[in-house]
């Protein structure tokens, strides 16, 4: 069986003329280019295909997940606004993720934004008449709550806890009341009034069952946003790593229990 | 000190409007028809007797409409009666549908009762044939018997069911309150007074209408004017404001004092935000001066003919106090951020499926079934009926 890779190599020598040297330059830098380009998705890729050793589909259930926020690294980029749009279709002026910045002064003057759910980043400073502010970036999210309060009041069950850990919205069974959006503390809920259902942030729930990460880890560029998952007696770095370092949740007082740990932040952040 | 510059999340909104205001205005009118038609039934205020049985038709008015508002404001209201068919039983909302479904029996049996005797008697007095004389034949279930003894077990029936009405009048408008007050996200909302807030202002709601529409009635000569029964309203009126107004100020005294979480903010709602609706509508306009006008007609400081138009007055304040006071809480609930750092503007559509127009027109309906109902039944008893009362 002959080699076509050998045989092709094995090709008498041609003489290249000028007309076809140029051919041959623009065909390898739109080669180079193209090459570039999808080696930037490399990365995302493999990080992607690295989990899907992890849980399967079926499987999912029996796995804990862990959503871990390291505030200290988030730059307010707003990719992962983006990629969680893209991914999910929400619609224009509502959020499953969004990005906050806090923004306080030598003198505790404290400013809170988040200009378009911080989607195209924060392109300016805050006007503020304190010194020397300090700033820093909390990205939100559905802290898929272990006691969640907008499972506790739909009252049709549209909206439920499972046993992976995600809280979800059956829109074939929601009516549209609103009741979860007002009882959740953290506002990561909203109507979407075109369907007249409910939507959240599921983690991405499409994905994470599939093994792979939820689209605003995926596109973080300075791995602010970590998810990982586990099974029980499984060594888990995202356990080691809360283990080891200091972190909180958002408005444990509330008795939600809510399952995204932060690292970093103040206590002006809620 | 952190200096409170106005932010809100993202995905917040007032999602609750104009209809979710009219949902409780609405079960607050059931609640309150209904317990003043129990004053006369169950604790004997015998000058409300002319009201009594138009109390309860009033109550079996609005609660046909009370749910109506909800619909109007589910994205998917086809889906409505899941509620009863796959109840979360976790959810204080689930159980809307049973305590709807079970007062609206109760109320509908109680007028039943209240009727049959008249039924019988109006199908006995219209010529044979006629379509409302099978009309009334049919609405009295088959029954002929006329006698005291039979008019004595509708009246023990009316009574008994007026009885248990009563606490199931407070849990259909407390549970309201409690579908508010549960919400522990919601600082404004989250208190426990919010229930007794919820059925005192009920009561208050119910009386005045009852009172108006008496007067109206009385005006239009469908009734005869009984000056007792409506000097019985008012006293009525003016001791419930009086625990009604008490209980709402404990409410943000308890807040102030204690200077919960966010009491800064929380302060500005009521002082800035809300102080057009809740500092001069709600308290001045709808609660104090009401209180000094019934006190002025009580303690007879004036004349009778100025007293009628004083409690006239008073009653159509606080119709507008417990309206203000159930918009407070909706749509003031939802200004104040959950962040706890700002709030939301207000904005409330005036036409759309939740708009003010069609809220308006829903709020119009009861008193159009009202009039329908009561041309052909009316609730005013005849004096044939009236005497059978007093024997009965």
């Amino acid at each position: 069986m002959s080699n076509p890779r050998a045989s092709r190599g094995c090709a008498p020598h041609r003489h290249t003329d000028r007309r076809e040297f140029m051919k041959i330059t623009a065909r390898t830098v739109a080669a180079g280019v193209v090459s570039y380009s999808l080696s930037l998705r490399i990365p995302k890729l493999a990080k992607g295909t690295a989990l899907e050793s992890g849980p399967s589909a079926d499987a999912f259930e029996e796995h804990f997940c862990n959503f871990i926020v390291n505030t200290t690294k988030c730059i307010g980029c707003g990719s992962c606004v983006r990629a969680c749009r893209n991914e999910n279709h929400v619609p224009g002026g509502y959020y499953r993720t969004w990005i906050e910045r806090y923004t306080e002064s030598e003198d505790h003057e404290l400013f809170v934004d988040s200009p378009g759910g911080g989607e195209n980043g924060f392109m300016s400073a805050p006007r503020m008449k304190g010194r020397n502010p300090k700033a820093f970036f909390v990205p939100k999210l559905c802290n898929q709550c272990e006691k969640p309060a907008c499972t506790q009041v739909c009252p049709v069950s549209a909206t439920y806890y499972t046993d992976g850990g995600v809280v979800l919205v059956d829109k074939d069974r929601c009516m549209g009341c609103g009741y979860c959006v007002q009882a959740c503390p953290y506002e990561a809920r909203y109507v979407d009034h075109a369907a007249g259902t409910v939507d959240k942030c599921t983690w991405c729930y499409h994905r994470i069952t599939r093994g792979l990460p939820p689209a605003c880890v995926l596109t973080c560029p300075t791995g602010a946003r970590s998810f990982t998952t586990h099974v029980e007696g499984e060594t888990c770095a995202a356990c080691e790593l809360l283990k080891s370092e200091r972190y909180d949740v958002l408005k444990e007082e509330l008795g939600t229990d809510p399952q995204v740990y932060y690292l970093g932040f103040n206590r002006e952040v809620r | 000190m952190e200096e409170m510059i106005g932010f809100h999340y993202p995905n917040e909104r007032i999602y609750w409007s104009f209809m979710i205001v009219l949902y409780p205005y609405i079960t607050g009118l059931v609640a309150g028809s209904f317990i003043t038609s129990s004053l006369y039934h169950v604790f004997d205020v015998r000058a409300l007797r002319p009201v009594a049985r138009m109390s309860l038709l009033a109550a079996l008015c609005f609660l046909a409409f009370a749910t109506m508002p909800l619909l109007l404001h589910l994205g998917h209201p086809e889906r409505a009666f899941n509620i009863m068919i796959t109840p979360n039983r976790s959810s204080a909302m689930a159980g809307f549908g049973f305590i709807y479904v079970a007062f609206a029996m109760m109320v509908v049996a109680e007028l039943w009762f209240d009727y049959r005797a008249d039924l019988i008697r109006w199908g006995n007095e219209i010529e044979r044939g006629s379509l409302i004389r099978r009309i009334y034949r049919m609405l009295a279930l088959g029954t002929t018997d006329l006698s005291v003894e039979a008019v004595a077990v509708d009246q023990k029936a009316v009574r008994l069911l007026a009885a248990i009405g009563i606490p199931a009048a407070c849990i259909l408008t407390g549970y309201v309150g409690f579908i508010f007050g549960s919400i522990k996200a919601n600082h404004w909302w989250s208190t426990e007074l919010m229930p007794i807030i919820f059925i005192l202002s009920a009561i208050v709601s119910g009386i005045a209408i009852l009172t108006l529409m008496y007067m109206f009635l009385a005006v239009r000569g469908a009734v005869p004017y009984d000056g007792e029964c409506v000097r019985a309203l008012a006293r009525h009126l003016w001791f419930f404001l009086i625990v009604d107004v008490t209980i709402e100020g404990l409410e943000f005294l308890n807040m102030g004092y204690k200077g919960v979480e966010g009491w800064t903010l929380i302060r500005a709602l009521i002082f800035e935000r809300l102080f057009p609706s809740l500092i001069i509508v709600q308290f001045l306009l709808g609660s104090i001066v009401p209180l000094l006008l019934l006190w002025l007609v009580l303690q007879r400081r004036i004349a009778f003919g100025a007293g009628r138009v004083l409690v006239a007055i008073s009653c159509v304040l606080v119709l507008v106090q417990v309206f203000a006071m159930r918009w407070n809480v909706v749509i003031g609930g939802q200004i104040l951020s959950k962040s706890l750092r700002g709030f939301l503007p207000l904005h409330v559509d005036f036409l759309g499926r939740e708009g003010v127009l069609l809220g308006l027109v829903v709020l119009a309906l009861p008193f159009v079934l009202f009039a329908l109902i009561a041309r052909f039944f009316p609730p005013w008893e005849s004096h044939d009926s009236a005497s059978a009362h007093a024997s009965g």
